[in-house]
């Protein structure tokens, strides 16, 4: 039987498609109006709500939380301040990436942590495994609900809640807690969409008096209840990963073909301080052999498709490009430009026309000599039931990155909240 | 005149008709030979009471190599494999486990018990997927013979030991923890829940001496993972009409490639003499010839009744003498006026799409094998049980349905009776395990039919009625099934060869003794060695 989120009764009566999928056993719906584009902007021009309870949300807490997370975590938590947020990734003993997640600490030994897959007993045998108490690891994941408020007036809306002026001031990847409706809320400055944006941890008791109080407040702004695909969409532009696409966890994997480390997954930027700092976290060693024999068998990048290569492959075939609404999660082949006809280089995955970006983009993963930006390689697309190639040239991630998702406002300044 | 083939299958149970079945395709003259009226040995289907068709003794299929499918063309002679998606695991005071196909539901319904089990569940079902797509090519190999010096034999067992030493140290690891750890102690490490830790363990019990804590649970367990449906490993499915439509099956694929089929026509013993196996001589006295014969009887019947065990070497007969049969499990099949009910849980419909697992603790299952260790019959049994009407409503007329209950422990030999007087107390003390799971059932109950370990050994001649023609005991496979040096399905007689249950890859409806044996034979005849 499906689970269904906190929110779920209060989504139901927007999704018009009455379409519903699954996410971790739970109910969502993928849209919920018939125009995706019009969820796709309400991101990127008003401002978005999506439920993102299904993800699996874990409290540490109690004096061994930061050892656990030490012992378990790619970056550093010692450079975690208290009220901040972090990306991070933890791996197994032979340096396959296991996950990924947002890590938010609320106290010297009190942190959240998301996941998209389970990592309850994960977390516990790195507890037992290092002699430290397992307990401090619990799961809450029924305990709360999570919002995702995402878009240019996203601080205009939170900030009606803001009586102590906690949000104004609150950075890129800050953490406060604020009461929306007389409701204890945690609010992190974070998103999966690169776009100015909050998560808003809910407890699950509370969560249709939160939604009813958002929605009131996002009247004046076109805010928009969405589905996922919107989500997914937005986070190729902001070059983010997704597993199960983008990479697989380590875990459940039959063959090293299907694990990827670090390094391979692009997350270079991690492992710079390795050096200077000698925690013992899983997967540390092998990661440092890796870097040392250069053995990194890809890295992972951003592609963007040359609009002309693009359209002309379709004009050539009489046809009219597919632009709208083209999101694909499988694979796309890459080829090495070696005059040897289809040389097999790599793969794209999470291939998008972007309407913002009015051209395609990708996320590739290539060997080392293609994966420098501005090297061009073959992809292939499928036009009129046939594989065509067109011109990709290797990008850095994001590829659409607003100043206003890391813009720090005052007070005054909410107003003028929404611009680019 | 004498009827003469070119080979003689004795003994029609699947491996039988699948043996038979390759021969007669390679090119072969195959008579098939049976002593009961219709073929399938174990894997039969039988109308005992008018319009319910009961599966008396094998019931379900998952092991059945899938290669066998394509060589046979059983698709085209009526194949249909239907999924079982779900385990029901009831427990007591309302509590139960009810797992199905699809993971993230199973998450949450795992997570009702324990949040780490949810998550060690997946865990654990992970590295068995592992271990068994690691083991599938020895599975569909002729093992190497240990005892032999001939070059090609010690290379084959260099290379194993090369393949198993290649592989990721998660998997050898449990590969190693199989075969030295019970159950038990494998569940340990994954899982907390006892109630699911049961469900799971029953599957290192079934058809075997042993109990979830006993060492031999581990490899018993793996065996019963080995097979798949349609590449979802480790899953059992349901012939349509039972077993027994699936052995029509290979009956039909037989005859298509010209086999001959011959029921009610018991083998008294095999003929051979100086130059090798000259064929069979039937109990009515008829002689057949035929230059190659395979038994597809148990190792027992195989070395000790079908030839004269003192023609064969002292050593192979006393390793046949120590090979393990064990009866340890009965069947009792139900024809019911409805489905049963367990409270709180209203659509039995959901709960009995598949396999319904009676044995809610490991103490229970524990405490069920240590009645059958004093001799008798366990007071509370574990039973698997499964509606196959439900699925194929072809099995019972409309509304009612046919219940196959596969009980256990129920020793062969019972040590203050015997199965006649037990017959009717093993029928009641099942029926009242059911009542206690499923409140009302006793009252749905419009027969019942009771097959004891020792009707499977008269109807069947599986020895000691044990199900999978010897244990699957480590001591018992693969290089040592039936025993060490004849394990390649041979025999020391030249043109008589073995293809039953007690060779590799064992028991369950796998087909793979009769496909590997009938690899031997046919390999055999092309050089010239028959």
């Amino acid at each position: 039987m499906p689970k269904r989120t906190p929110f779920h009764d209060c989504i139901a009566p927007y999704n018009e498609t009455e379409i519903w999928k699954r996410w971790s056993g739970y109910l969502v719906p993928p849209n919920l109006q018939y125009s995706i584009d019009t969820e796709y902007y309400a991101i990127r021009n008003s401002v978005s709500l999506l439920d993102t309870s299904p993800l699996f949300k874990y409290r540490f807490c109690g004096p061994d939380a930061v050892d656990i997370l030490s012992s378990s975590m790619v970056r550093p938590i010692h450079q975690l301040a208290i009220g901040r947020a972090q990306y991070n990734i933890w791996c197994d003993d032979y340096g396959f990436v296991v996950q990924d997640g947002v890590l938010l600490r609320l106290a010297e030994n009190e942190f959240f942590l998301t996941a998209g897959e389970a990592a309850l007993r994960w977390f516990r045998q790195v507890a037992r495994r290092c002699n430290l108490e397992a307990e401090s690891v619990s799961d809450v994941s029924d305990q709360y609900g999570i919002l995702a408020l995402q878009g240019p007036h996203a601080f205009s809306v939170i900030s009606q809640f803001d009586k102590d002026s906690a949000l104004a001031s609150l950075s890129y990847f800050g953490v406060a807690q604020i009461e929306i409706a007389s409701r204890q809320v945690i609010v992190s400055r974070t998103g999966y969409t690169g776009d100015l944006g909050y998560e808003i941890w809910i407890p699950s008791i509370d969560a249709a008096t939160v939604w009813r109080a958002i929605i009131e407040a996002g009247s004046g702004y076109n805010l928009t209840p969405i589905g996922t695909t919107a989500l997914k969409m937005s986070r190729v532009e902001a070059g983010l990963l997704l597993m199960d696409v983008d990479f697989s966890s380590s875990r459940f994997m039959f063959g090293p073909s299907e694990k990827e480390t670090p390094n391979e997954l692009g997350f270079h930027w991690m492992l710079k301080n390795l050096d200077s700092d000698n925690r013992e976290f899983i997967g540390r060693h092998a990661i440092e052999k890796e870097i040392l024999s250069g053995s990194s068998r890809w890295t992972t990048i951003g592609l963007t498709v040359d609009p002309q290569s693009y359209v002309d492959r379709f004009q050539s075939a009489g046809l009219i490009p597919e632009k709208g609404n083209v999101y694909c999660e499988s694979t796309h082949s890459l080829y090495r430009r070696s005059g040897q006809p289809w040389d097999y280089a790599g793969y794209a995955t999470s291939f998008l026309y972007s309407s913002l970006l009015k051209q395609p983009i990708a996320i590739g993963k290539l060997p080392s000599d293609l994966a420098t930006p501005g090297t061009q390689v073959d992809l292939e697309i499928e036009v009129a039931r046939r594989p065509e190639l067109v011109t990709a040239t290797v990008s850095r991630m994001p590829f659409f990155n607003p100043s206003r998702k890391t813009q720090v406002f005052s007070k005054q300044e909410v107003k003028d909240a929404s611009g680019v | 005149m004498r009827q003469a083939y070119d080979a003689i299958v004795v003994g029609a149970g699947h491996n039988g008709l699948v043996n038979a079945s390759y021969l007669a395709k390679a090119g072969k003259k195959t008579l098939l030979l049976e002593q009961n009226e219709v073929v399938g040995g174990a894997a039969i289907t039988e109308e005992l009471l008018p319009g319910f068709h009961f599966t008396t003794f094998s019931y379900a299929i998952s092991l059945l190599r899938p290669d066998i499918v394509q060589d046979l063309n059983l698709v085209q002679h009526g194949l249909m494999i239907l999924p079982m998606p779900r385990t029901f695991q009831p427990g007591y005071d309302g509590n139960y486990l009810l797992l199905g196909s699809d993971a993230e539901d199973n998450y949450h319904e795992i997570a009702r018990h324990s949040l780490e089990d949810a998550e060690g569940y997946r865990e654990l079902s992970f590295r068995i997927k592992q271990v068994c797509h690691a083991l599938h090519p020895i599975m569909d190999s002729i093992p190497p013979n240990i005892q032999s010096q001939d070059p090609s034999e010690v290379a084959a067992v260099e290379a194993l030991k090369t393949y198993l030493e290649g592989l990721p140290p998660e998997v050898s690891g449990m590969i190693k923890r199989f075969y030295e750890c019970s159950a038990a102690e494998i569940l340990d490490d994954y899982l907390q829940s006892d109630l699911l830790k049961a469900m799971i363990a029953s599957s290192g019990i079934i058809g075997s001496h042993c109990s979830p804590l006993s060492k031999e649970s581990g490899i018993v367990w793996l065996f019963h993972k080995l097979g798949e449906y349609d590449g979802q490993l480790g899953e059992w499915g349901f012939h349509k009409n039972g077993n027994g439509g699936f052995t029509q099956v290979v009956a039909r694929a037989f005859q298509s490639f010209g086999g001959e089929i011959r029921t009610n026509a018991p083998v008294s013993r095999v003929l051979y003499g100086d130059t090798g196996t000259t064929g069979v001589e039937l109990m009515d006295g008829e002689v057949i010839d035929a230059n190659i014969v395979v038994s597809a009887l148990d190792p027992r019947q195989t070395f000790r009744k079908m030839v004269e065990p003192s023609d064969l070497p002292a050593d192979l007969i006393a390793s046949i003498d120590a090979y393990q049969f064990r009866g340890t499990a009965a069947k009792v099949n139900f024809a019911l006026s409805g489905l049963p009910k367990f409270p709180g849980l209203d659509d039995s419909e959901k709960i009995f799409d598949g396999f319904t697992n009676i044995g809610p603790s490991i103490r229970y299952l524990e405490e069920a094998f240590k009645d059958s260790q004093s001799g008798r019959f366990s007071r509370r049994p574990f039973i698997d049980c499964c509606i196959q009407s439900l699925i194929d409503p072809s099995m019972s007329p409309p509304g009612k349905h046919v219940m196959s209950c596969f009980v256990m422990y129920c020793p062969s030999q019972l040590s203050n009776s015997d199965w006649e007087a037990e017959k009717t107390p093993l029928g009641d003390t099942v029926q009242e395990t059911l009542e206690e799971f499923f409140p009302g059932f006793s009252k749905l109950v419009i027969h019942r039919e009771v097959v004891t370990p020792k009707d499977i050994q008269s109807r069947t001649g599986l020895s000691q009625g044990d199900i999978f023609a010897g244990q699957l005991f480590s001591s018992q496979l693969f290089t040592h099934r039936p025993a060490p040096g004849w394990n390649q399905y041979r025999t020391p007689i030249k043109g008589y060869y073995q293809c039953g249950s007690g060779t590799h890859p064992g028991g369950c409806v796998s087909g793979g003794p009769g496909k590997l044996a009938a690899r031997q034979i046919l390999g055999d005849c092309s050089t010239q060695s028959i």
